[in-house]
């Protein structure tokens, strides 16, 4: 039946792994790689980095005189970045800042992907839910959201820090916060391409076999969707860092002698005149992360996809 | 062949089967109607059989198809498979007749997820069904490969690598996984080439041969069902018109129906086709959401009479194993209307378009 030579070494081949070959396709793409490149050097400068230079991020000198000396040095030697408007050291403070928008970035991308996964293809799938779902979506997405997220710090700042101190309460707060408001785009795309595959003749030829609905959702539905939820989580990480930085400059974030590379940023804009390297480097720190994994998520749908695989 | 079918068992039981889908509209989403795709269906299968199911698109074959595997909920009806009652089983004793129906799909391309490797496509029904080890999975799905004519050494590829015949097998392997004995084929060779469809239709004869498979084999294509069905049912918007062994169904159709729905298959010999006379309808199909009171192809009968506006026909048997739904055959009404249409169903439609007039 067919013109296609024979291969013996394919016939006893034991199936390949498939995480072998989404690595093989992954490492094609020339920009995923510059950007895992990237990624890897900012997660090893936020964590190994505090290790090697290992000066506080919230020293201040007490002495009042030599710290109003020690403020707004340019770089050298002492300070690689220079110090900001408290005599602060400003390599020590993008480390530490940028372990915070990290984490802030991924943790809060994570929740918003899963509940919007999880409403999309519930909404998608289960005509029943389908209304009620997607009426709560619309509901999230017309409350306000500033006026929303203060409540809920003010309802819950106080009590999560007390049971997981200052900065691991705040932290679970912002990241709760951010994910739960940013979840309803990733829904309405999920149910949309949901709505679409279902109908598919393979879904029906699974439902023909008797699979059941969440065996035909794991097998079927979601490793089919994954191209769209890859693109809103890499969006997602930018605008989680960029709403954390926001709530932080509100006051309603971390501490205001915690560092988030989004409080540096809004930190340095007072100064921009004069001192424009304190803005350039949390916002490059910023652009870069997003950057990166922005190419990753690129590079990992392309890896995903079998019908791009391999060319 | 009559005689043989009739000796054997019938193994799918259909009777006055009826899917509707509603029609919600109007601000409140109020059901103001349904589509009658399948509207009182009644067949049946015996073992070891080839069902045709022909008809015009639209005229709800497919969904007849899928109703009958419980894809759709059917609204109404009986669906026996093996004695086994299917229109109103619960999800789990659903689950476990499974096995023993299957589907073959139209289109190739939308039937395979692109994401899983041919093994785990044609494995997969294994995975609900079976409880084999590792290598007993991998040797089955090297059977059914061989069955249907597959390299063995294709089994880590993905779909979008073949071509559009090799993607059918791919879909006939899944659905033989469970060694099932009744087969819904909905137009399994209308989304492949001419060269292909052969190829297909001869590998589905083979199976049938080697492992006793009943298929309802649903097409438009008539010169292919009379090429492999051993009897045939023609449906007309939800119902069917006729069902008559293959050989009597073309060589004399008794409704109009399949007259006019036979007459338009080309003939090969060009000399007969310049003398085809075909049977071109007038009229609209009407809508399956507003299906007219009488018989469903009155609006395009060129036969029509009085009583075909008024009253639906039912679905007699007018010669041994020769079923019609069609008032020209029901002796009762034509004897009332003064036509003697029965002995002269052989005849061409011109002539009884006169005497009906």
């Amino acid at each position: 039946m067919t013109d296609v030579p024979f291969q013996p070494d394919r016939a006893t081949e034991r199936p390949r792994s498939q995480w072998a070959e989404v690595w093989a396709q992954f490492k094609t793409h020339r920009g995923a790689l510059i950007g895992l490149a990237v990624f890897v050097a900012l997660v090893l400068f936020v964590s190994v980095g505090p290790l090697v230079w290992t000066r506080s991020p919230t020293y201040i000198n007490p002495n009042a005189a030599e710290m109003i000396l020690s403020r707004n040095k340019p770089p050298s030697w002492q300070a690689p970045l220079g110090t900001d408007q408290l005599g602060r050291d400003m390599l020590a403070r993008m480390m530490a800042g940028g372990q915070v928008s990290i984490a802030v970035g991924l943790v809060a991308m994570v929740i918003s992907m899963v509940l919007g996964t999880l409403v999309g293809v519930l909404a998608g799938y289960f005509r029943r839910l389908d209304g009620p779902l997607m009426r709560l979506t619309d509901l999230f997405l017309a409350l306000p959201l500033l006026p929303l997220l203060l409540v809920m710090v003010m309802l819950f700042r106080d009590p999560l820090a007390r049971s997981l101190g200052p900065e691991g309460g705040t932290f679970l707060l912002i990241v709760t916060a951010i994910g739960v408001t940013s979840w309803m785009q990733a829904a309405r795309i999920v149910r949309g391409e949901v709505l679409a595959l279902k109908e598919r003749e393979f879904v029906l030829a699974a439902r023909s076999i008797g699979t059941p609905a969440r065996r035909i959702i794991l097998r079927h539905i979601l490793p089919n969707i994954v191209s769209p939820i890859m693109v809103s989580a890499t969006l997602g990480i930018a605008s989680a860092i960029i709403t954390e930085s926001a709530l932080s400059f509100l006051g309603l974030g971390f501490p205001p002698d915690f560092p988030t590379w989004g409080r540096l940023l809004f930190d340095g804009v007072e100064y921009i005149q004069q001192y424009p390297a304190r803005v350039i480097w949390p916002g490059l720190a910023i652009s870069l992360i997003v950057l990166s994994v922005n190419y990753i998520g690129d590079g990992l749908r392309d890896a995903l996809d079998p019908r791009i695989r391999g060319r | 062949m009559p005689e043989a079918a009739a000796a054997r068992r019938k193994l799918v039981e259909v009777r006055d089967l009826r899917m509707h889908f509603p029609i919600y509209a109007g601000l409140l989403r109020r059901r103001v109607g349904a589509v009658k795709a399948v509207d009182g269906v009644s067949f049946d299968i015996h073992e070891g059989e080839t069902l045709g199911l022909v008809g015009e698109s639209g005229c709800g074959k497919s969904t007849c198809g899928r109703a009958l595997l419980r894809l759709y909920e059917p609204t109404s009806g009986s669906i026996r498979i093996d004695g086994r009652e299917i229109a109103t089983a619960g999800f789990d004793t659903l689950r476990t007749l499974r096995p023993i129906m299957q589907m073959v799909f139209q289109d190739p391309q939308a039937s395979l997820n692109p994401r899983m490797t041919v093994g785990s496509i044609i494995g997969e029904p294994l995975d609900e069904h079976t409880r084999l080890s590792r290598r007993e999975k991998q040797e089955r799905i090297h059977e059914l490969m061989d069955a249907v004519g597959l390299n063995r050494a294709f089994a880590n590829r993905y779909p979008h690598e073949f071509s559009g015949g090799q993607r059918q097998s791919i879909g006939i392997a899944r659905a033989l996984a469970l060694n099932p004995r009744f087969i819904v084929c909905d137009e399994p060779i209308a989304a492949l080439d001419v060269s292909i469809q052969a190829q297909v239709v001869n590998l589905l004869e083979d199976l049938q041969a080697r492992f006793g498979l009943t298929y309802l084999f649903i097409s438009h294509d008539l010169s292919m069902v009379r090429h492999i069905a051993d009897r045939v049912a023609v449906m007309d918007l939800g119902r069917i018109a006729e069902l008559a062994p293959r050989d009597a169904l073309y060589e004399a159709p008794l409704h109009p129906y399949s007259q006019a729905l036979l007459s338009a298959v080309p003939e090969p010999d060009p000399n007969a086709e310049t003398r085809r006379r075909r049977i071109i309808l007038t009229g609209d199909v009407p809508s399956p959401a507003n299906p007219p009171r009488g018989c469903n192809f009155s609006t395009r009968c060129p036969r029509v009479m009085p009583v075909c506006r008024e009253v639906e026909p039912a679905f007699r048997e007018v010669a041994p194993g020769h079923f019609t739904a069609c008032h020209l055959h029901d002796p009762a009404i034509s004897q009332t209307a003064g036509t003697a249409a029965a002995p002269e169903a052989k005849s061409t439609a011109d002539t009884h378009v006169q005497q009906g007039a």
